[in-house]
C-alpha cells in the first residue's frame, strides 16, 4: 500500500509539473503571440513596448521566463494582472474559491438525490410509459448548453415570471456571502444550482438504469429475492448499492471538474464571482497570467483530487493496487 | 464540460441484439448486420432524418436570406426599414424597451421578412440563426472527424508499434486528458486571438477569425478521448489469430495497420462520431457564447445566443432561438448514437454527456 501510494504521488508531481511547463508554453511561447500587446496601451512606441517587456520579465529566455512565473505564482505569490497592476492573481483566486464551491456543492447535492430517484423509478417503471418518458427528460437533460438554459431561467424568474408569486422570492443576479446572510446566500444560489445540475442529473439517471438494469440479471440479486426479500429491499439494498460504485467514482472527477472550471458557464449567466467568472474577465481582457493562473489551478485541483480518488479506492479495494 | 467514455466489447465477438436469433444473423456480414438493426430502431431513424432536415435547411442558408428573408444576415442594418401589416416601420424603434429609451430592435414578426426579429443592428435574426447553424455544424462535423482521425492514426501507430513509439504517444495523450477540456479549449483560443497577424507554420497561414481555428482547437481537445479506447482495441486486434496469419504470409507493416487491424477497430470509432459530434458542437457553442470561437462577421449558434443577451428582456427570441436548434441538433445526434451504438456494438456501455 505505502508503495502504491508513494507512486502514485511521484507521478502525480511528474504531471503537475508537465501541466505547468505546457500551460507556460501555450500562453507564453505560442509563435506569433506577443502578451504585451494588451499591456502597452494603444500604438505603443517601441521604448514602451520594451519597457513593458523588461519589466514582466519577457526579453528573457524561455525557461528564465518560465522559472520567474512559476516563482511568482508558488513561492512569492505576487503574480499582477496584466491589465489591472493592483490585481494580485493568487489572492484573487483564493477570494473567488468559496462562491465556486458553494455553487458546485450544492448542485452536486441536488444532482445526486435526483438523478437516483430517477434512475430507481425508470428501472421500477420499466415496461411502463414512464421509463421512457423519463429517459427522454434525461436525453433532453444533456442536450441542453447550460449556458442557454442559464439565460432561459433568468428571462423567467427575472422578467416574464418575476411578478407573480412563483418568483417574486427569485432575488436580482450576484452573489451574498453565506458568512453575510445564510438565507440570501441560499436564495441567490437556486437558480444557478437547479440549471448547474440540470445536465448531471440526465446523465447519471441513465448511467445509473443501465447499471441497474446490468445487476439485475446477477446471481446475488436473484439469490435476494428467493430468500424472499422485499423487492424494495432488494433494489435499495442489493441492486442500487452494487450499482454505486460507477457512480461515486464518477462523481468524483466530475466534481473535481466543475470546481476545477467546469462551472465557468454557469457563474458567466448568473453573475457568481466565482473562479470562472475571474477567468472569464481577464478572457474577455486577454489577461494571460491570471488566465494561466486559473488553468493551473483548475488542473492542479483536478489531477490532485484525481490521485485522492485513487488512492482510497486502493485503500478500498486492494484488487485495485498494482503489482 | 463534457465528458465521453466509450468502453468497447473485445474485437471478433459475436453478439446477439436483443430479440434476434442466430438464424437470423448467420452469414451476413457485420456491416449488412448493423445496418439491418438500425433499419429497425425507428426512434434512431426518426433522429437521422432531423439531424439531415438541420443539416439540409441549415445549408440552405443562402437561399432563405436572398429568397424569403431579402435580407444579407452579416450587414449591418440600422437604418433600414421593413414591412409589417402594410406599414412601412424602422428595424430598430426609438424607445420600444420596458424604459422606452435608446433603441429596440423589431420582435419577430412570424412572416417572411425578419421571421424572428432583428438584432442590435437591425438583422434578420431567423437568417442568421441558418447562417449561424452553418458554422456550428461545420466547426462540429470537422472537428469531431479530425479528432477521430487523428485518433485513429495516433492509436494505430502507438498500438501496431508499442514500446517507446507507445510510451510518448500516450503519455502525451495522458497530459491533455489531465487538463480540464474546456479550460484548454479556452487557453488556446485566448492565445489564438492575441496572435495579431494571425499563426504562420511554415507556408501553412491560419487567419485568426478563419473558421479553422475553433475547428482545430476542439479537434486536439478531444483526440485523448477516442485514442485511448481504439488504443485498447489495438492492442488486443493485433494479437490475434488473423494477423498472426497475415505477418507469416510476409504482409508488411502498413498492410498489417490499415488493412488487418483497421476495420476491426473501426467501429469503436463509428460509434463514438455522432456522440462526438454532439459533444463539438456544445464545446463550439460555449466557445462562441465566451466570444473566443467563432469571429465576427461570422456566426455561429453560440455567438447569437451571446448577441441575444443584451436583448434577453426584450427581445428574448434572439437568444432562444439559436438555443432551440443546438438542443434538436445534439437531442437527435445523442440519440442517433444510441442507435448506432445497438446496432453496431449491442452489449457495449458507451456514455455521453453533452
Amino acid at each position: 500500500m505505502l508503495v502504491f501510494v508513494l507512486r502514485r504521488l511521484i507521478s502525480l508531481v511528474v504531471v503537475l509539473f508537465a501541466i505547468t511547463v505546457l500551460t507556460f508554453l501555450i500562453f507564453f511561447a505560442t509563435p506569433g503571440v506577443d502578451p504585451t500587446r494588451s499591456l502597452a496601451g494603444r500604438n505603443p512606441t517601441p521604448e514602451t513596448v520594451a519597457a513593458v517587456r523588461h519589466q514582466f520579465g519577457l526579453d528573457r529566455s524561455k525557461p528564465a521566463q518560465y522559472v520567474l512565473m512559476m516563482r511568482r505564482l508558488f513561492v512569492s505569490r505576487d503574480l499582477v494582472s496584466y491589465g489591472n497592476q493592483a490585481l494580485k492573481v493568487v489572492p484573487a483566486i483564493t477570494a473567488a474559491a468559496p462562491v465556486t464551491f458553494s455553487l458546485v456543492i450544492g448542485a452536486a447535492i441536488i444532482w445526486v438525490v435526483m438523478s437516483i430517484l430517477t434512475g430507481l423509478l425508470a428501472v421500477v417503471w420499466k415496461g411502463s410509459i414512464w421509463d421512457p418518458l423519463l429517459m427522454i427528460l434525461a436525453l433532453i437533460g444533456i442536450s441542453m448548453p447550460v449556458f442557454w438554459l442559464g439565460e432561459v431561467a433568468n428571462l423567467i424568474t427575472q422578467d416574464r415570471l418575476h411578478d407573480t408569486f412563483l418568483f417574486s422570492w427569485v432575488p436580482p443576479l450576484g452573489y451574498v456571502r453565506l458568512t453575510e446572510d445564510p438565507w440570501q446566500w441560499f436564495l441567490h444560489l437556486i437558480i444557478p444550482w437547479i440549471c448547474l445540475s440540470v445536465l448531471y442529473i440526465g446523465f447519471y439517471a441513465r448511467v445509473l438504469r443501465a447499471n441497474l438494469l446490468d445487476v439485475a440479471n446477477e446471481d446475488f440479486v436473484r439469490t435476494a429475492r428467493a430468500k424472499g426479500l422485499s423487492e424494495r429491499r432488494v433494489l435499495t439494498r442489493h441492486m442500487l448499492r452494487t450499482s454505486m460504485i460507477t457512480f461515486v467514482s464518477l462523481f468524483g472527477l466530475d466534481f473535481a471538474v466543475l470546481v476545477g472550471g467546469g462551472a465557468l458557464l454557469t457563474e458567466v449567466v448568473f453573475g457568481l464571482p466565482g473562479v470562472g467568472l475571474l477567468t472569464y474577465r481577464s478572457l474577455v481582457a486577454l489577461d494571460l497570467p491570471v488566465i494561466m493562473a486559473t488553468v493551473i489551478y483548475g488542473a492542479f485541483f483536478i489531477t490532485i483530487a484525481n490521485a485522492l480518488v485513487d488512492i482510497v479506492y486502493a485503500r478500498l479495494d486492494p484488487r485495485i493496487r498494482p503489482a | 464540460m463534457a465528458e465521453f467514455a466509450y468502453e468497447p466489447e473485445p474485437a471478433g465477438a459475436v453478439v446477439l441484439a436483443p430479440g434476434e436469433t442466430a438464424r437470423e444473423i448467420a452469414g451476413k456480414s457485420p456491416w449488412r448486420l448493423a445496418g439491418r438493426r438500425f433499419m429497425r430502431n425507428r426512434v434512431a431513424l426518426a433522429a437521422l432524418v432531423l439531424f439531415v432536415l438541420i443539416v439540409v435547411v441549415t445549408f440552405a442558408a443562402p437561399l432563405y436570406a436572398k429568397h424569403v428573408a431579402h435580407a444579407d444576415p452579416f450587414a449591418n442594418n440600422l437604418n433600414g426599414t421593413t414591412v409589417v401589416d402594410g406599414k412601412r416601420i424602422e428595424v430598430l424603434q426609438q424607445g420600444g424597451g420596458p424604459l422606452k429609451l435608446g433603441e429596440t430592435p423589431i420582435g419577430p414578426t412570424w412572416h417572411s421578412n425578419f421571421f424572428l426579429g432583428a438584432d442590435n443592428q437591425g438583422r434578420d435574426v431567423a437568417a442568421r440563426v441558418l447562417y449561424g447553424g452553418r458554422a456550428s455544424l461545420l466547426i462540429g462535423i470537422g472537428s469531431a472527424l479530425l479528432a477521430c482521425l487523428a485518433a485513429l492514426l495516433l492509436a494505430l501507430v502507438a498500438g501496431f508499434f508499442g514500446g517507446p513509439v507507445d510510451v510518448i504517444l500516450s503519455r502525451l495523450m495522458d497530459l491533455i486528458w489531465a487538463f480540464p477540456i474546456f479550460l484548454l479549449a479556452i487557453s488556446l483560443a485566448t492565445v489564438l486571438l492575441t496572435a495579431p497577424d494571425g499563426l504562420q507554420w511554415g507556408p501553412v497561414r491560419v487567419d485568426p477569425s478563419s473558421l479553422w481555428v475553433p475547428t482545430l482547437i476542439i479537434a486536439l481537445v478531444y483526440v485523448p478521448y477516442v485514442y485511448r479506447p481504439v488504443r485498447g482495441q489495438v492492442l488486443s486486434v493485433r494479437e490475434k489469430e488473423y494477423v498472426e496469419a497475415a505477418i507469416a504470409q510476409g504482409a508488411s507493416n502498413l498492410r498489417l495497420m490499415f488493412s488487418e487491424i483497421l476495420p476491426n477497430v473501426l467501429t469503436t470509432v463509428i460509434v463514438m462520431l455522432p456522440l462526438m459530434i454532439a459533444t463539438t458542437i456544445l464545446t463550439e457553442s460555449a466557445l462562441s457564447f465566451l466570444s473566443i470561437g467563432v469571429q465576427p462577421p461570422k456566426a455561429s449558434w453560440g455567438t447569437i445566443i451571446d448577441d441575444g443577451q443584451n436583448l434577453l428582456y426584450s427581445r428574448p427570441w434572439v437568444a432562444i432561438a439559436p438555443g432551440i436548434m443546438i438542443v434538436l441538433t445534439v437531442l437527435s445526434l445523442n440519440v442517433l448514437g444510441d442507435g448506432v451504438r445497438d446496432a453496431l456494438d449491442p452489449r457495449a456501455k458507451l456514455r455521453i454527456k453533452g
